[in-house]
Parts: C-alpha cells; structure tokens; sequence
C-alpha cells in the first residue's frame, strides 16, 4: 500500500506542475511538427543551373523539377556566374564535352544537380540506343521484304518447276526472322518498395526513433531532477524514516512516471498517425510496450545518476553525456555502417535497443519475437538501475 | 514486551572524514519521559538523533530503540520524527502531506480522517490545512511537519528542533501537547537550544563537540554546577571543557 501512497503523490504533485506537464506532452508534438515540415519541403527543392553552349538535347534531357536551368553565354565563366547568382552548378559544353562547376555549399543541391545530370545523360544514351535499334529495325524490315520478294519469286520458280520440298525448307528461316523484328524494345520501370511506399521521407524512418528518443528524454530528466529534489529538501531522509522499504519508494517512482511516459507515448504516436499520416506497419502495441520499456530504462538511469548531482543544473550537465551520445547510437544514423569500435559502443546504450526495436516494428512490421531480445536487454537496464538504486539508498537508512 | 528505557544508546561514536562528531555517548530515554538534548550548534545532536533512528551509520556502539536493535525498519512506525529542515512536498496541501506520511506509517483508511483532523487541531492549522504549503510560511511549516510525526499517534517521538519559528503562545500550545503525550506514556526525546524549553524537561543531556558533558534533571544540574539556570549550566560546562583543552 506503501507503493500506492508513492504512487498517488508522484502523480499529484506532477498534476500540480503545470509547466512540466505541457514540457512533457507538448514539447515532443512541437519538435515532431517541426521536424515534419522541415524533412518534407525538403523535397520540394529546386537546384539552380547554369548552362552555357549546352546542346538542346542534353538540356532537354537535364530538366526535372528539381532543377531550374538558365541560359547563359558562350563567354560567361562558371566560378563568376556561379558565385554571382547564387548557382547550384554551372554546365559548360565544349567539343563535345561537359564541364560542371558545382558551388557545393549545400551538399543537398549538389547531389539533385548530380542526379539530374546523371539521370539526363542515361536518357540520351537510352534515346540513341533506341534510335540505333529503330534504325536496324528499318534495315532489317526493308532486308525482309526483299528477301520475301525473293521467296516468291523462288517460290514462283519452284511451283513452276513441281519441286515443293525445297521451297518449304527455305521459308523457314525468313519466317523465323521476321517474329524475332517483331518485338519493339520498350522498356517500362516499374519499383517496388521493400519497406515504406515511394512517398517514404525522411520523418516516416525516423518517427518511431523519435518517440523513443522523446520517452527517454523527458522521463530522464523529470524524474531524475523529481528525486534531487527530494534528496535536496529531505524529504528523501523523511521518507526513510518510516517503515517504507527502499525498494517500495523506487517502484512507486516507477509506476507514477512509467503512467507518464505512457500517456506521451500515446499522444505523439496517435498525432503523428492521425495528423501527419505516418505508415506505421507494425502493431502500436508493441510501439507502447518498448517506449515504456525505455521510459523505464530513463527512469531508474535518472534516478540513478541523480545521486551524483547536487543541483538541477548539475542535473543537467549529463545530458550531453549520456543523452546526447543515446542519440547518435539509436539508429538515426546507420549503426552497421559505422568503425568496428563504434558498433561496439553502440551496444552499451539503451536507445540503440530501443531504436532498432521501434524501427523494427514500425518500419518492417516486425512482431514481438522478432524484437524479443532487444525488449529483454532494455528489461535488464531497468532491472540493473533499479538495483543499484535500491542498493545506493543504503546511505539514507541502513535496513 | 514492556521495557524500561524507550531509548538506550551505549558508547556511541561517529566520524565524518577524520572530524569526529558522536565521542562515546551513552543515553537512556525511560518510558513516558520527556529528554531534552541541549547543545549549540554543531554540537552533534541532529547526528545522535540519526544514529538514534538507524539512519547514520555509527562507527561504534549500539542503540536499542522499544527494545529492538536499531537500524530497524519496521520499528519505524512507532517513531514519530520530526526533521530539523521541512521536508514537505510544497506543491501539494498541507492535508495532502499529512495524508501521504500517514499511509506511509499505515494508519488505518477508516481513522485517516479523524487523525488528520487531530493533529491539525494541536497545531493549530485547522484553517489553513486545505492550503498549499508553498504558501505557507516558516513556522506553519514548522507546526505542520509536527503534525505529521504526531499523525500515527507514535510511542516516542523524536523532536529535532521542533519550536524554532513558532511564536511563544504556540509553543505554549505544544509544550502542552507534549505534557499530555507523557501522561498517555509515551515518551519524548527533542533537541533544543532554548534554554527556557530545556527547563521543562524531565531529563536533560549537555552535548558539546560530540561529548556528553552532563547528564540529569534539570535541578540535578542546576546543583552540580552550583548555579541557579540552566543557562548557566550551559555556559560553565562549556567553559569547563575549554579550560581541560588547554590543560592538555
């Protein structure tokens, strides 16, 4: 019942704190609009291009809507141009040959100019490849007739002369050849999209991560700064001093801001599955389940490395320590990508479990035994942290 | 299981680094007795409290609290303790504090009220009880962290400087509370450097830089030192002790 009173006061008092409330519930939907906005019209730009003495056919083939192309003089040098225009890229055509300037300030255009100019120059090579065939297509369809002129006449000839069977053996062939004309090469792409559907962006991908992230964040902080507090105005010690268990003030730390973390989850998965339409494949349930997990993890771990604070501030100085880097390792950034030694350190943070497991679920629609041990290893966190929590309080009262 | 003395603490002593703060204590608390603790500051009265209730690790010595070794968890709800600083939750009402240190000390669902209700009474905080205690001020906090160690209606009660910021009509009030407490037999152990407070004891205990240097009633004291106030007391023992320093 102990647990419960614990419980029910966490709960109150953060009913209480209006501030931290709306930081917990609101700030995550603030960043998450704004970071919807900011992947998506990311889309949307447009590269400008300077072309100079550029054959139509290759300017032709260049544009897309991702680049803008404008017209310059045989005599305009790309560096000046470029720099007075504000160019993506400068193309310039000589005896044949394209030189590019890239300004190269934003990486971003550079590679949709790379892209375009790529993508361009396929089409033409594809455009003389089909017109090389036309043309061989022609040839061989005007050798056809004249070789079916020829059979007739033969034919003819053979009728003529009452010899059947060798007429029959020659048609053959010619036949043969004309089916094989016959098939005109028009190739047609068509993709598949192994995961997320070709409107797929950059926030789909990292949305669960995100979640996560937030779950790990604001519970980290909240209940980590919640019991300095309690420490520093001793009512910590008051707590102690009754017959409270060690053990029953930590799991009713965990139940009041484990219900929290909770609700967050709730209200970023549902605004990002209702108001930004997100693909999510996986089940929302498996989605509450690993955000809790990690709240857990970022609870006891606040608690935890509060002990080693004496002020809020303090509090704070660990964020970059031990939030900051949970980022880099939670899959935003490919981790099986990254040196030997870095894929090592990865498996020593939390959210690294916790990100592949919601963008297991999310993204590959994944079920629970496929992301079983990840929960297991999250689990074991919590566990560890609980413990040294108990064990640490140790100094506040003896039993 | 009835015993003598509520509280008995033999040879108790306690560091802090190499600083030593508790040198050789012995104590005896008998039932149904009020025990003043008296010292300035510093003298190692809240860390005698501690050893008292488990909650400082003492570096040698025992202390045995109702006939049980302590650190005892469960003994706990028989100690009613109040803190030398507030530890109240200030954003949650006064009501509300009491109530959640009362289902800590497990008073039964049924007497919650009743008991809130009592205790606000003797602290006279009845009418602010619905109150947040961020507004309250120094010495309702005071009153209301008294409150809250009377709450399960203890068997000893451990006072840390429980009548700083309270005015004198109030203290009045509560001495009195503490008076009828004894006559229900139980017992009372509060520190204090109020000298006039210290006269209303039944026992008194002189602490200064970790040593017990007197022990009785207050007349007792008054006699051995052959002075008319406790005040006096006070300050010849102190000089007493500063005088043997310099001997040594």
């Amino acid at each position: 019942m102990r647990v419960i009173a614990i419980f029910k006061r966490v709960l109150r008092e953060m009913l209480r704190d209006k501030r931290t409330l709306a930081l917990m519930f609101i700030a995550p939907l603030f960043i998450l609009t704004l970071m919807f906005f900011l992947f998506n019209t990311s889309s949307d730009t447009v590269a400008k291009i300077g072309v100079s003495n550029v054959d139509t056919t290759v300017v032709k083939a260049i544009k897309n809507k991702h680049v803008k192309l404008t017209h310059y003089s045989a005599q305009a040098t790309a560096k000046a141009k470029v720099r007075e225009d504000n160019l993506a890229a400068f193309i310039k055509q000589k005896n044949g040959k394209l030189t590019v300037t890239y300004q190269n300030s934003q990486p971003s255009d550079s590679a949709l100019v790379r892209q375009a100019l790529q993508g361009g120059l396929t089409k033409i090579k594809v455009q003389a490849l089909a017109a090389a065939t036309q043309a061989q297509k022609k040839a061989l369809q005007q050798q056809a007739k004249v070789l079916k002129t020829l059979v007739a006449q033969q034919q003819k000839m053979a009728a003529a002369q009452g010899a059947t069977g060798a007429g029959a053996t020659q048609t053959a062939p010619v036949q043969s050849q004309q089916t094989k004309l016959k098939a005109p090469t028009n190739y047609s792409v068509t993709s598949h999209y192994l995961y997320g559907s070709s409107d797929s962006t950059f926030f789909d991908t990292f949305l669960p991560i995100l979640l996560g992230f937030f779950v790990f964040f604001f519970v980290f902080l909240i209940s980590g700064i919640s019991l300095l507090n309690e420490r520093t105005t001793g009512t910590l010690t008051r707590l102690l001093a009754t017959p409270i268990r060690r053990g029953e003030i930590i799991t009713g730390y965990l139940m009041g801001y484990g219900l929290f973390a909770l609700i967050q989850t709730v209200i970023t998965v549902t605004f990002a599955l209702t108001v930004f339409q997100i693909h999510m494949i996986g089940s929302v349930w498996l989605i509450l389940l690993i955000n809790f997990l990690l709240a857990l993890v970022a609870l006891s771990m606040g608690i935890f490395v509060s002990t080693f604070a004496n002020s809020e501030f303090q509090m704070m100085q660990f964020i970059p320590i031990l939030v900051i880097p949970q980022v880099f390792f939670s899959g935003l950034i490919p981790v099986d990508q990254m040196a030997n030694w870095l894929q090592w350190i990865a498996h020593i943070f939390p959210l690294y479990y916790g990100g592949n497991a919601l963008m297991n679920v999310a993204t590959r629609g994944v079920g629970f035994d496929g992301i079983a041990l990840e929960l297991g290893i999250l689990a074991l966190f919590a566990i560890l942290f609980t413990i040294l929590n108990v064990v640490g309080m140790k100094r506040y009262r003896r039993v | 299981m009835m015993v003598a003395n509520t509280i008995e603490v033999r040879d108790v002593a306690k560091k802090f680094g190499d600083n030593p703060v508790l040198k050789q204590i012995s104590l005896q608390l008998p039932v149904g007795q009020i025990m003043g603790l008296i010292g300035p500051s510093g003298a190692g009265k809240t860390t005698l409290v501690k050893s008292i209730l488990g909650m400082e690790k003492v570096d040698a010595g025992t202390t045995t609290v109702l006939g049980t070794a302590m650190p005892n968890r469960k003994i706990m709800q028989r100690i009613g303790y109040m803190a030398q600083s507030d530890a109240l939750y200030e954003n949650l009402t006064a009501r509300e504090n009491i109530r959640f240190f009362a289902e800590l000390m497990s008073v039964p669902k049924s007497q919650l009220s009743t008991a809130i209700d009592h205790v606000a009474q003797v602290v006279n905080l009845t009418d602010a009880l619905d109150r947040r205690v961020s507004a309250y001020s120094g010495g309702m906090k005071r009153r209301l962290s008294l409150a809250i160690a009377l709450v399960q209606d203890p068997e000893l009660l451990i006072l840390d400087e429980p009548t700083v910021g309270i005015d004198p009509e109030l203290r009045q009030q509560i001495w009195a509370e503490l008076y009828q407490l004894k006559a229900q037999g139980k017992s009372v152990l509060v520190t204090t450097h109020v000298m006039d407070e210290a006269e209303r004891c039944d026992y008194l205990m002189l602490i200064r830089e970790g040593i017990a240097l007197a022990q009785g009633t207050p007349q007792q004291l008054e006699q051995e030192y052959d002075v008319k106030t406790i005040e006096q007391v006070f300050l010849k023992a102190g000089r007493l002790q500063d005088e043997s320093h310099s001997d040594l």
